[in-house]
């Protein structure tokens, strides 16, 4: 079987005087197991792999992709993508990315314990789990609980002179809740994840499903009010994940970032930092590479409330008259031009824990899981409102839980309304780390 | 059929195998994709790309063990390979034999196709793009931005299991969408409007791709004087076509049997019984020739069904797919899909609507002295466990004095699913169906349609920031 490396550079080989080309393939594998009451309910075990290739002639561009490897497949994905070069509008811009001379920071990306681990203790990790949610409260069941890993590598070549290769695995294990007393039921999760699924903490993966699902148990629809909101960390994530879309470079370009022509001015409150860093061993999504096959870097977005940069791929910083912030994503093989986009997330953290944060506030709300961030949501207009549930705080104090409510205000607002980041923060499996946050003037409504 | 994607004595063979370990059920899903996709974004045609994704998941059922392997490699080889691992991870303890003779498959087409979007050329697709964002940039000055996407696939698929199931589909799905982006005193505001059907190009002779440019457009530009949407309960009023996400949230997945049977729905224990109001008939439709989410057979080959999920009110049944059905003894509803052969199939709607009822929709309106309008639905999402389910209104209106006036900025609404369905006390005649979705579920997404008349809901809770 011929290396990714090299099958990319045959193609890139291929490439006709006046004609820049792209070859990213890919081969992966995957595990996902699913145990429900201490049976294996199922075991899914492959492998996949694909290409996909970009045609790049006079400014026009070109792009195919197939599932498979195979060398007649890939001559026809060639031959598709060149002939789809000529319905593309000629673009100045247009162009594959090329050298810049940043070297990679090297990130330890596989782990050779997860690619030996046997399968009997994979089924285990997972029974295990769910054996331990259950025991954690007896309103406790558990609806499914799963062992997942996977591994992949890719390969990328241009013919400007970008060859890179990488490969990477990892595992995770997770389990849903349900939390019953009387009529009322509730939900939880938990998880744990890393490279070494030896080092899993299934105790705390547990008890965080159990907690997530009793603490709701008996909660009431709030009144309608605006409110202090203590986002928990794991919303945080996801909330940092909706203010990304706003500083990629390529929105800004293409007039849908509403912070476009406001670098340099202060967008948010004093107290937010906001990095894009992949390089941090920490973060879940470190990597060495972007999409186009650059170093991924560190990127101060915006410092103490002012707006910095924004992330840009080898496009959108062509036509932004700047230089690539090493931050293209590419949606693996067949995902076509890379887009710009934020790699690793985090806000620096301050120094309280989430306990003291709360004593601060009078009337509020703790929120612990959002709902329709993908419907409420409108990143281009900035308007944010978003099913909740979480704890009422008084005085300080947590009170009652509640839920069937939304909190709403929006992005430009709730930017500016930060009155403090927390010093917990949370290395989650997303783009973005979780921090406590808490944000005044927030509308809540239930009755 | 020119060429089977697996011939019937490949098939048998690899079901052979597929039981060697004592499987006590067998299956191959095989899928054969080939897409056309354009976008445009600022004017320009930016890509035009072409795909092919092809490949085979063998499936094997022990006690309640399924084990799942899937290969691009659709040789007998590469089948057999994957046949094993299958085996192997359901953990069949013995050795069986079971012979099951194919013959030829069957198919059970719900549409024609008259014009393969794969004859036509792909210059004529961009063309279409080109149209699309001339017209929304016609509408106003203040249109800053377009994008539109065209989109295009055949999905033939074959389906053999050890039961003696052996069906063969060809869907094709073509759709178009255009998003724009519109900018004012007040800031930017957006606009989205699609098509999709489960048809051929010939759905551009029935639609103009220039009126989905016009209403994407049209939308935002009534945006730019939206106000901040209301915060609290209060009625609402769904306009025809474009509610339906709200039954697929509030009822549609809690009446997946995969999630009654874990106890995550609340509407377990509930057949025969009450669950909405009497104005209510809740029909799940894989047959709904040229919707979204029609299709001849479902992934695990059973032919699709009209099923009446609510009649009156009472919940009549739920939706199911093989394992279930098998498990409780109950016949299978067509409702076995999955996105695509690296996953396995689950329970999984496909055209999901509400029949008319009997008031004039302008009326229904009338009798609203205050509330608001929702003329677009966006996205929504529901935890079936409690109920609570949210979906966005990316246009709305508000109601006063049983009057629409002035538009509203974009936010979440809230409610719980059985409460909400009790809550529906006015259904118009003017039945509609509305764009089309992708419904996602444990990170599979599948091709999904509803639809609904103009209908009230007397209490639910909108997620704005005004007082």
């Amino acid at each position: 079987m011929s290396s990714l490396q090299e099958i990319v550079d045959r193609v890139v080989g291929q490439a006709k005087p006046g004609e820049q080309v792209e070859a990213f393939a890919s081969r992966g594998g995957e595990t996902s197991i699913r145990v429900y009451e201490g049976e294996v309910e199922h075991f899914v075990s492959a492998q996949s792999e694909g290409i996909g290739i970009r045609v790049i002639r006079e400014g026009r561009t070109g792009f195919a992709y197939a599932g498979t490897l195979d060398e007649s497949a890939i001559a026809e994905v060639l031959g598709e993508a060149r002939d789809n070069v000529a319905f593309g509008t000629p673009d100045e811009w247009a162009g594959l990315a090329e050298p810049d001379g940043v070297e990679p920071v090297p990130q330890v990306l596989w782990s050779d314990a997860l690619e030996q681990f046997p399968t009997a203790k994979k089924i285990d990790l997972a029974k295990e789990l769910e054996r331990l949610a259950i025991a954690a409260d007896s309103r406790v069941r558990v609806d499914e609980a799963d062992y997942q890993d996977g591994w992949g590598e890719v390969a990328v070549a241009t013919t400007t002179g970008i060859r890179r290769a990488g490969r990477e695995n990892a595992a995770n294990v997770s389990v849903g809740t349900l939390a019953e007393d009387g009529e009322d039921t509730q939900t939880g999760f938990g998880f744990s994840v890393g490279r070494d699924p030896a080092l899993f903490d299934l105790q705390k993966a547990a008890r965080e499903a159990a907690d997530r699902a009793t603490r709701l148990l008996g909660a009431i629809k709030p009144p309608s009010k605006k409110v202090t909101v203590v986002l928990d960390p794991y919303v945080t994530a996801q909330f940092l994940g909706v203010i990304s879309s706003t500083l990629s470079g390529e929105a800004v370009i293409k007039g849908r970032s509403l912070f476009a022509n406001r670098l340099g001015e202060v967008v948010a409150s004093p107290l937010i930092t906001l990095i894009d860093d992949p390089t941090n061993p920490l973060a879940y999504t470190a990597t060495d590479l972007d999409g186009e096959g650059l170093a991924a870097r560190r990127n101060m977005l915006i410092e103490a409330g002012r707006l910095n940069q924004f992330v840009h791929s080898s496009y959108s910083a062509r036509r932004a008259g700047t230089s690539s912030t090493g931050n293209a994503v590419r949606g693996g093989y067949a995902g076509g031009t890379p887009g710009a986009g934020c790699l690793a997330m985090q806000l620096a953290p301050g120094t309280r824990s989430q306990e003291q944060l709360i004593a601060d506030v009078s009337d509020g709300v703790l929120i612990q899981m959002v709902q329709g961030l993908h419907s409420g949501v409108n990143p281009i207009s900035g308007d944010f409102s978003t099913g909740a549930s979480g704890l009422l705080i008084k005085d300080g104090k947590i009170g009652a839980p509640v839920r069937e409510f939304t909190i709403a205000s929006t992005l430009q607002r709730m930017l500016m309304d930060v009155v403090e980041v927390g010093g917990d923060i949370d290395w989650l499996p997303s783009r973005a780390a979780g921090v406590s946050l808490v944000i005044n003037d927030v509308m809540m409504s239930g009755e | 059929m020119a060429s089977q994607l697996v011939e019937s004595s490949v098939a048998e063979s690899v079901l052979a195998v597929a039981m060697a370990n004592g499987g006590e059920f067998a299956e191959i899903f095989a899928e054969d994709r080939r897409s056309t996709s354009a976008g445009l974004d600022d004017g320009r045609v930016e890509q035009v790309t072409s795909g092919r994704d092809r490949g085979a998941g063998i499936r094997v059922v022990v006690g309640e063990t399924t084990g799942y392997a899937y290969t691009s490699d659709l040789t007998e080889r590469g089948l057999e390979t994957a046949a094993r691992a299958a085996a192997a991870a359901a953990k069949g303890g013995g050795k069986g034999v079971k012979v099951v003779a194919l013959g030829s498959p069957s198919s059970h087409p719900v549409n024609n196709i008259d014009i393969d979007p794969t004859s036509v050329a792909k210059a004529r697709k961009v063309e279409l793009l080109l149209e699309a964002n001339e017209a929304a940039r016609s509408v106003d000055g203040a249109i800053v931005q377009v994008s539109a996407g065209y989109s295009d696939a055949r999905r033939e698929i074959l389906v053999a299991n050890t039961e003696g199931v052996f069906a063969t589909d060809a869907q094709v799905r073509t759709a178009f969408r255009v998003s724009v982006v519109a900018n004012g005193d007040s800031g930017m505001q957006t606009g989205y409007e699609s098509l999709g059907h489960t048809m051929g190009f010939e759905l551009f002779d029935r639609h103009k791709v220039a009126d989905v440019g016009l209403a994407a457009a049209n939308q935002a530009i009534t945006k730019l004087r939206a106000r901040p949407a209301p915060s609290g309960a209060m009625p609402v009023v769904i306009k025809c076509g474009s509610g339906g996400v709200l039954f697929h949230e509030a009822c549609g997945h809690g009446l997946e049997a995969d999630l009654i049977a874990k106890g995550a729905s609340v509407y377990r224990d509930r057949v025969g019984q009450l669950v909405a109001s009497p104005l209510v008939t809740l029909v799940d439709d894989g047959t709904m020739s040229g919707e979204w989410g029609a299709i001849g057979i479902d992934d695990e080959g059973n032919p699709s069904q009209y099923n009446v999920l609510i009649q009156d009110g009472v919940l009549t049944d739920y939706m199911w797919d093989y394992l279930r059905a098998r498990k409780e003894g109950h016949k299978v509803s067509g409702n076995g899909r999955r996105q695509n052969y690296t996953y396995l199939p689950m329970v999984r709607m496909t055209n999901t609507y509400v029949l008319n009822g009997t008031e004039d929709p302008e009326a229904i309106v009338r009798d609203t002295p205050n509330g608001v309008y929702v003329a677009k639905l966006g996205g929504g999402s529901v935890n079936t466990a409690t109920g609570d389910f949210v979906f966005g209104m990316t246009e709305a209106y508000l109601i006063e004095n049983g009057q629409i006036t002035e538009p509203l900025r974009e936010g979440n609404l809230i409610g719980n699913g059985p409460q909400v369905l009790q809550d529906i006390d006015l259904l118009g005649n003017d039945f509609a169906m509305g764009s089309p979705g992708t419904c996602g579920k444990d990170g599979q997404g599948v091709p999904v349609g509803d639809g609904q008349p103009t209908l009230r809901v007397k209490s639910l809770t909108i997620g704005g920031t005004a007082a």
